[in-house]
């Protein structure tokens, strides 16, 4: 409905195209989103290892 | 169609600039964000947070230590691109600061502000789930004074801006202690104690060389309110206070001789390149720079010989555990 109010509008739009650098950019973002992440999956994933049931137990 | 675009067709007529601003891509790398994070200050919050979490009592998974140290070190740095976020139009003024970030263009305020916002409650969380909840309470209070309590209020309003604002770079060894026992003591409120008073003298020196940028940006350090004069004796104030507190940890016989000694010489170098500031007149900043410099090594060597004789024993009879 609203692509199509827009699509009405602006028949020609192509959308926002990207530089080569701001491709670059936000490539580099992603992928360093991804890996950290991964990581943080990974860290809570060796920890509750590492930790076995105690990791519930959080006194506060 | 980007959510983006969606609004601003649906919104009605929208400034051309404002329209252009929303939809324009970023261009911020990933070494832009990192620079948000201000990784030199970064990784004095770490080693300081590590001596903290080393020279605690008690035995820590290496595992666990290495989270706490990360998350101490995402929170900091997410307090750091907060900082920038909302200091951006004085540190466009600042020889010193004009080539962040935000004041280059490179990363848009409202990133800087989702970045710093996003990386604070991760490490905060993390902190909480995975170490406990004292030092992921701890980290929270510290993001907030150096974020809310320092750089909002008191850096514009006050010269004693970076005495107060200066317990934010004083928690990461008590969060590092927090870290490892659950709990705080004397130990790690010296170890505050030492930061919290070694700030000023540290900053006073650097702004009376750069008093200029100061006043222009429009900040109100001691130099730019008080004067040179004013400024040159509470260093040596300071001073006088910071010696005596480096060497209070010998005296309280938590630390053996080598720290007591290390305290004692790098404290009376600091009290003599005091003196030097407090006899200079302008427009002389040889000694000024001196002590700036000089503060930062004597504040490494304290930690670095805590680490030594009292913590690295520690760790590796945690590691050993």
């Amino acid at each position: 409905m609203i692509d199509g109010i827009a699509m009405k509008k602006h028949p020609k739009e192509e959308g926002v195209v990207l530089t080569p650098e701001q491709k670059r950019a936000q490539r580099s973002r992603s992928i360093a989103i991804a890996l950290s992440l991964a990581a943080l999956v990974i860290l809570f994933y060796v920890i509750t290892l590492v930790k076995g049931p105690i990791v519930l137990v959080r006194p506060i | 169609m980007s959510l983006v675009s969606e609004s601003a067709d649906i919104g009605g007529p929208m400034p051309a600039g404002a329209e252009l601003a929303l939809v324009e891509p970023s261009i911020a790398t990933v070494s832009d964000y990192i620079a948000l994070m201000k990784p030199r200050v970064m990784s004095l919050v770490v080693f300081t947070a590590l001596v903290g979490m080393a020279v605690a009592p008690g035995s820590l998974h290496p595992l666990i230590g290495f989270t706490a140290l990360l998350c101490i070190a995402v929170g900091a740095g997410a307090a750091g691109a907060l900082n920038m976020w909302y200091d951006a139009d004085i540190d466009a003024i600042m020889t010193r600061t004009a080539r962040r970030p935000v004041p280059m263009g490179r990363v848009k305020p409202g990133e800087a502000l989702a970045f710093g916002l996003t990386l604070s409650g991760f490490s905060i969380v993390v902190l909480g789930l995975l170490v406990n909840m004292l030092a992921a309470a701890l980290l929270a209070f510290t993001i907030f004074f150096y974020v809310v309590v320092y750089t909002m209020w008191l850096k514009r309003s006050t010269p004693q801006n970076i005495v107060i604002g200066g317990a934010a770079g004083a928690f990461p060894p008590m969060i590092g202690w927090a870290a490892a026992t659950g709990s705080l003591s004397l130990e790690p409120v010296l170890m505050f104690s030492i930061i919290f008073f070694w700030t000023p003298p540290h900053f006073w020196a650097l702004a009376l060389y750069r008093t200029q940028d100061y006043a222009r940006a429009g900040v109100p350090m001691l130099p730019v309110v008080a004067g040179q004069v004013s400024t040159r004796r509470h260093i040596l104030l300071y001073t006088l206070i910071l010696v005596p507190l480096g060497i209070s940890p010998w005296a309280l016989g938590f630390t053996g001789m080598f720290y007591g000694l290390t305290a004692a010489v790098t404290g009376a170098i600091m009290l003599a390149l005091a003196i030097l500031v407090y006899n200079e007149r302008q427009p002389a900043e040889r000694a000024s720079r001196q002590l700036f410099a000089f503060s930062i090594l004597y504040l490494f060597l304290l930690f670095a010989v805590l680490l030594v004789e009292r913590g690295w024993g520690g760790l590796l009879a945690r590691l050993a555990a």
